[in-house]
């Protein structure tokens, strides 16, 4: 049994529904609005975990994201790490466990889904608190389209931690409720709730992670995100954040049953739960005063309130007399006793008279003033002013369309806070373009205004140093005064440095409430003032995000696009397998029943060479160059001369960067005087767009050419082999196939007796040396020309072939692959494609890197042929080249390596592409391949290496 | 009043602690034998050997903000030596050699740990990519091996290597002697070193302007006064083209953001490193647990040390690609460095046209494992005013006259 600290009325938890849960397998109740801390809280737990470094038992620090020490990991109903107990809503069957140090990973994969949403609005507002309910509403009443974001399950920010009077509507509540009903039903306005901004970019671009269902458990419908990132862009940003409460350090400050006041009242107004029954407060500002007589009011007993200030406010002190609170001025806390809770606190005057007490107790209450959230600001690189009398960071420049206010920009009242939400909703609403006045009538309230000034204080001076310190700073990281006073004594002085050297504020709460502690104790041990050193920098997240979350639907299938042809199910029905070029899935060859992958190339190389075979080639990139000024263009991107290309002709082509090397190849055919058509490699097909785009729009924007994406318009069927004009023929029937009328390099506009006729353009190219045509249709038509090419083929065996054999027959006849036998250091010359390289053209892309002395060093890199010594070999791709036929100790001098290699059908035999040094001068010669721990000879050939005298292209 | 503190130390906790004197910080004297400009991790190695090696001691490094605050604090720390081609290979295998020793060295724990590095291919040119680098790295005399995908697996058991996923892990490159180190122990303890040789380290002093006469270099002027030098020696990282203009120096390098981000501590699950480019994403879990993980640079140029948000989303999106098991791993902290990228992926380290003027750049998003390599042999190239042989090739005429060392085409793999 626990004990119950659940005060009979009160509080925003819904007491008809209880919530079983446990923590370290102990059993516990809780109620439908709770969160896992103030159910813990509820049955006197306040023990979480133990600490990191010194497994000391740490507890419930705060009521939200700032607390630094109640760390548990989620077991049940799905595991997640590193969760804070303060702001993990209570559901049924939860079962977590303290956690001391490490997460634990799920080994299962997590079920839930995850997606991701974009909105676009005039003026977003971070923080439904007074300041920012107010910003939402006046912009709202604008007409302007407001997103309002806030982390809690309901509005209200601070107010759900107090019970003021307000207005004439009684509580805060009421007032909460009628704005936020007017937000709701006015159109354009989105409020999320559950919902944290967690980054802030660049022109108003801001990421919120929404919990959509984690709250209930694992009642949460499968079919429901659990989780959603909001991709919010805005014109105009207001940050209404608020403030996080300062602890102050002291020895033994880590014992559970120490909370900040301001969570105190949190936990009693929001949950209607006492954090104790004896509390002592311990402040250095009048705000811990109002926690200190709220909780006596409930009936607790508050035996006394420790001041740090030595003229405490006369007011509150007066109403902390009626109430039994001893008020002790000028005095602090030195310590505490307990173990698993604080039983005892020790205290001592400060300066001056007094003398050191003990007090029992079982909850301390500290409060060190307030550190506005200044996060996001910070993010987006708003430069931050020490502000003297707070003791903490503000915003300390405009930026612009951002604005910051409310205990977030350092205001201390609801007065203050409600007016500048006012003001920053108006001018907001403005500059996006929304002039209708739209005054909101501002609350008031009779909540206690501060009456004094506070007092900063880090923390309590001790006389010696411990030898075992014990007074934390930051308690996830057991990081304590001495820690920083060893960094500061190392020859540490900037912030970034000691919180590298103590671990200072890398946790898990990554500093909210340490950093500026550590920040004011550095100054301190350093005799140098706060403002004059640089904050360490807030970075995103400002809460931690599920990697799930982020990656969105971006998983498995959608991870990248599948890109498929319209034959792609022919393929898939045929049982080929299929390798991915780029997105593109792509049939890599066609396994007959008992064939391997050896055997089916083979037949599929045989068929081409010996009858009729085709490939789905419609993966090819295809882009529309349309414009008069389309042939200049061209010449200036491929080495060879495009303008002068006559239309109905086709040319081959290959481009390089600007250091000369080869990037990419294809054909170009021209449709007309102002309209080419060009092909890219599968996988370069949106590079070299992107690349032609860079080109025309950044340094030729003269040039009239328009370029367009065409790839998927087409499907592309190469039909190949000595049997191809037969097939064309039976399906062109007004096409004149014969090589006369019909030559290579040119292509033919037809209809083709496929479906009631279907218009094709086919072109007479050939990238395996045979006879061949490719045949390209709308897409839409691409399944059917294909079965019409296999019915017609039929007679002559004709037979699909994938990419490999594609690869087989290219290489036999020594053409490249770009990406494949060349890597970003060849060049057309190194190919041997001089031929390709225009000596008559002004200028292209890659010209003056030609006359470079490195290109023309003897010993390049050439691409030519290699035959191993024993016919059956079949080298591994990716071997590299020596010179001698023993291996010598390393470094071996490497003369290049195999980019392709294969069994050739044609050849009888194993053969290979490669890249040799001086590899043209070297035909004839042997040269040796390690493999494994061999050593292959290989004779050096010219990559040509069937049907050199082209007989075989015209059929 | 203060009771026993320690009890069991769980996983997690036990980093070693720093030395309680790492340097003063002395003011800037008028003049110096040697200026180094940046105090990042190859500024402050070369310092060290500058002063080990040569008995260069009057020396000061400048940095405009704190030590060793740049690339170097914001680096996912990947070692590794298994570049394709033999100039790459000659400096960072060098580098990986130093590494080896240099905890010793330095008398600081470092935590050089060689866990492994693996890279992961997704397609067919991934593989013939890959083998080719493995055997050049073989030939080379560096640990290289080719693991198929159960290979991968039995390295690193959570790598999903199902072949129904969206790019199939076909195997991966595997080093054995690469892994990680702690960098900001690095640079605190070549720092640390290179002040008790002599070597002033000046922080918040940010170098405005470089004095050349006839010529000649002269001086710089910074934010803290001139400070005359004999010879200057540029370790500007993601600045250095910057400051090569002050010398009238125009540097074929982009500074780009470069991100990186890690989660909350977690138990051991990753006991590697694995890097995949083709979904790209690289992730190593750190000595205390959490993973750390980077992907590619952002595309823009920028002197600004923040990236765009979606590069993290693309990343994390690939990370449970690779790693199904992060799902509910949380992003604790993300922050951007500027890298210097060269037009062949590969660093400029020499002479310059001004005589006592050196260079050191273009190492992008790779340059901290070569920290201690490269700090040796630029120390070797200002002091003997010519490079050392495994930085002969990094030239920055090699622009014009083609000798690229061009490893982004290559193998694609950076860091
Ligand atoms: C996110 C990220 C991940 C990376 N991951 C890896 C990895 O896994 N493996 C790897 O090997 N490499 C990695 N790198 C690259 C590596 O960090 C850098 O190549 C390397 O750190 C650069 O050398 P440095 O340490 O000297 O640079 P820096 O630490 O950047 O040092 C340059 C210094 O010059 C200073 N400076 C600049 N201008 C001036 C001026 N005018 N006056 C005075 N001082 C000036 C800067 O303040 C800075 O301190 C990564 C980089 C980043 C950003």
């Amino acid at each position: 049994m626990t004990a119950n600290f659940r005060l009979p009325v009160g509080g925003r938890v819904n007491r008809d529904e209880a919530l079983r849960f446990s923590l370290d397998g102990r059993p516990m109740l809780g109620y439908r609005g709770d969160t896992l801390a103030s159910a813990l809280l509820a049955n006197g737990v306040h023990q979480v975990a133990t600490s990191i470094k010194y497994g000391r038992p740490r507890g419930i620090m705060a009521a939200g994201v700032e607390d630094a020490s109640a760390l548990v990991q989620i077991e049940e109903p799905f595991p997640e790490p590193m969760m804070s107990a303060t702001t993990v809503e209570l559901y049924d069957g939860l079962i977590a466990r303290g956690l001391p140090g490490q997460g634990r990973l799920a080994d299962r994969p997590d079920p839930a889904r995850y997606d991701a949403k974009h909105v676009h609005c005039d003026v977003v507002v971070v923080g439904a608190g007074p300041a920012g309910l107010v910003a939402a509403l006046t912009s709202a009443r604008s007409g302007a389209r407001v997103v309002l974001v806030d982390d809690q399950n309901q509005a209200g920010g601070a107010l759900l931690g107090s019970d003021e009077y307000f207005d004439d509507l009684g509580s805060p509540a009421a007032w909460v409720h009628e704005v936020l009903a007017e937000l709701r039903a006015t159109p354009g306005v989105l409020v999320l709730e559950r919902t944290t901004a967690f980054g802030a970019y660049d022109d108003g671009f801001l990421l919120a992670l929404q919990r959509r269902t984690d709250h209930l458990g694992a009642a949460a419908p499968k079919d429901v995100a659990r989780q959603r990132i909001w991709r919010i862009r805005a014109k105009q940003t207001v940050i209404a954040t608020g403030a996080h409460e300062r602890p102050v350090v002291f020895a033994d400050n880590d014992r559970p049953g120490i909370m900040l006041a301001g969570a105190a009242r949190t936990y009693l107004h929001r949950y209607g739960v006492l954090p104790g029954r004896r509390i002592v407060v311990f402040t250095t500002n009048d705000s811990a005063y109002t926690a200190a007589i709220e909780l006596a009011e409930t009936g607790v007993d508050v035996p006394m309130l420790l001041d740090a200030r030595a003229v405490p406010p006369e007011g509150l002190v007066a109403e902390c007399a009626a109430r039994g609170i001893e008020v002790r001025a000028g005095h602090a806390v030195t310590g505490t006793e307990g173990r698993e809770h604080i039983t005892d606190v020790h205290i001592a005057p400060l300066a001056g008279t007094g003398h050191p007490d003990t007090i029992m107790c079982d909850t301390l209450l500290v409060s060190g003033g307030w550190n506005p959230v200044v996060h996001l600001f910070s993010q987006l690189r708003g430069a931050l002013r020490y502000a003297p009398e707070l003791g903490a960071f503000v915003p300390g420049e405009e930026l612009p369309d951002v604005q910051v206010v409310g205990s977030a920009a350092g205001a201390l009242d609801l007065a203050s806070c409600v007016r500048q939400g006012g003001e920053a909703g108006r001018a907001a609403s403005e500059a996006a373009g929304f002039t209708r006045p739209a005054p909101v009538p501002l609350p008031t309230s009779d909540a206690r205004v501060a009456e004094a000034a506070a007092m900063v204080l880090w923390q309590v001076p001790e006389g010696a140093e411990p030898t075992a310190d014990t007074r934390f700073v930051d308690l996830q990281r057991d990081a304590t005064v001495s820690d920083v006073l060893r960094a500061t004594g190392a020859g540490l002085r900037s912030l970034e440095h000691i919180k590298r050297y103590t671990t200072i504020g890398t946790a898990h709460d990554q500093g909210k409430t340490s950093g500026m502690i550590a920040a004011g104790i550095v100054a301190e041990a350093l005799g140098v003032k706060i403002a004059e050193q640089r904050p360490t920098t807030f970075r995103p997240p400002y809460t931690s995000v599920p990697f799930a979350a982020l990656a969105g639907r971006d998983r498995g299938e959608l991870h990248d696009p599948v890109r498929i042809t319209a034959m792609h199910s022919w393929h898939v029905a045929q049982g080929a397998l299929f390798e991915d070029v780029g997105q593109w899935k792509r049939p890599w060859y066609y396994p007959r029943p008992g064939e391997d992958m050896a055997d089916a190339v083979l037949r599929e190389c045989r068929a081409a060479r010996e009858s009729v075979a085709l490939m789905d080639g419609s993966t090819l990139g295809k882009i529309d160059v349309q414009g008069q000024d389309s042939g200049e263009f061209l010449d200036m991107l491929y080495t060879n001369m495009m303008s002068n290309l006559k239309v109905g002709r086709i040319r081959y082509g290959v481009m390089c960067g600007v250091d000369g090397m080869v990037i990419d190849d294809g054909t170009v055919i021209r449709l007309a005087e102002d309209r080419f058509l060009v092909t890219t490699t599968t996988g370069n097909a949106a590079k070299i767009l992107e690349w032609m785009e860079e080109w025309l729009q950044t340094e030729w924007p003269h040039l009239r050419v328009f370029l367009t994406s065409v790839t998927e318009h087409w499907a592309t069927v190469p039909l190949v082999g000595p049997r191809s004009r037969d097939v064309l023929a039976s399906l062109a029937p007004e096409l004149d196939v014969s090589n006369e009328a019909f030559g290579f390099m040119s292509w033919r506009d037809t209809v083709l007796d496929v479906t009631g006729g279907v218009a094709a353009r086919v072109c007479r190219i050939s990238f395996s040396g045979e006879l061949a045509y490719e045949i390209n249709v709308n897409a839409w038509h691409g399944r059917a020309l294909w079965e019409a090419l296999m019915a017609a083929g039929e007679p002559y065996g004709i037979t699909p072939y994938g990419t490999e054999t594609m690869h087989v027959l290219r290489a036999e006849k020594g053409y490249p692959i770009i990406g494949q036998d060349t890597d970003g250091t060849v060049t057309p010359q190194d190919l041997g494609m001089s031929w390709a390289v225009s000596k008559k053209k002004p200028d292209f892309i890659g010209k003056r890197s030609f006359a470079r002395s490195e290109n023309n060093r003897p010993d390049r890199k050439q691409l030519v042929g290699l035959l191993p010594a024993n016919p059956a070999t079949v080298l591994p791709e990716g071997a590299q080249i020596i010179e001698s036929a023993h291996l010598p100790e390393p470094p071996v001098r490497m003369l290049g390596h195999v980019t392709s290699s294969y069994a050739s059908a044609a050849l009888d035999r194993g053969f290979a592409l490669a890249v040799v040094r001086s590899g043209r001068d070297r035909i004839g010669e042997t040269l040796y391949v390690p493999v494994a721990d061999d050593v292959v000879p290989v004779t050096v050939t010219d990559s040509v290496l069937f049907d050199k005298e082209g007989t075989r292209r015209d059929g | 009043m203060t009771t026993d503190r320690r009890t069991a130390v769980p996983p997690g906790a036990d980093l070693p602690d720093h030395p309680s004197f790492l340097w003063p910080n002395p003011d800037p004297a008028k003049s110096y034998d040697v200026v180094i400009v940046g105090g990042g991790g190859h500024g402050l190695a070369t310092a060290y050997y500058l002063a080990k090696v040569h008995g260069i001691t009057n020396v000061a490094v400048l940095d405009k903000g704190w030590l060793a605050g740049g690339n170097m604090a914001r680096n996912t720390t990947i070692i590794r030596s298994n570049y394709l081609w033999d100039e790459s290979s000659g400096i960072y295998e060098h580098s990986l050699k130093l590494w080896e020793n240099l905890e010793a060295e330095l008398d600081y724990p470092i935590l050089f740990d060689q866990r492994g590095v693996l890279n992961l291919a997704h397609s067919l040119q991934d593989v013939r990519d890959s083998v080719r680098r493995v055997n050049a790295n073989r030939l080379n005399g560096i640990d290289a091996e080719w693991v198929d995908a159960d290979g991968v697996q039995e390295l690193c058991p959570i790598v999903n290597v199902s072949p129904d996923v969206r790019y199939p892990v076909l195997g991966a490159t595997y080093q054995p002697r690469a892994g990680i180190a702690k960098h900001d122990y690095v640079a605190w303890g070549y720092a640390r070193a290179a002040a008790a040789m002599g070597v002033d380290l000046i922080q918040n002093c940010e170098v405005t302007g470089i004095d050349t006469v006839g010529g000649r270099v002269r001086g710089v002027r910074t934010t803290r006064g001139r400070v005359a030098a004999g010879k200057v020696a540029l370790c500007a990282a993601g600045h250095s083209s910057v400051l090569a203009a002050m010398a009238g120096l125009r540097l074929p390098v982009q500074s780009h953001p470069l991100q990186a981000l890690v989660s909350e501590l977690l138990e051991p699950v990753h006991p590697t490193v694995v890097m995949s480019n083709a979904v790209h994403v690289y992730v190593s879990q750190a000595h205390k647990g959490e993973l750390v993980m980077g992907a590619g640079i952002d595309s823009y140029n920028g002197y600004g040390q923040r990236g765009s948000f979606h590069i993290i989303e693309r990343q994390m999106a690939a990370a449970l690609e690779l790693f199904p098991i992060f799902a509910r791993a949380h992003l604790l902290r993300t922050w951007a460095g500027i890298v210097d990228v060269s037009p062949d992926a590969s660093p400029i380290v020499g002479l310059t046209p001004i005589d006592g003027l050196y260079l050191n750049c273009g190492w992008g998003t790779g340059g901290f494992k070569a920290t201690p390599g490269l700090g040796d042999c630029f120390a070797h190239t200002v002091a003997k005013d010519k490079p050392h042989q495994f930085n002969e090739p990094f030239t920055l005429e090699r622009f014009t006259t083609g000798a690229l060392v061009d490893e982004h085409g290559a193998a694609a793999v950076a860091h």
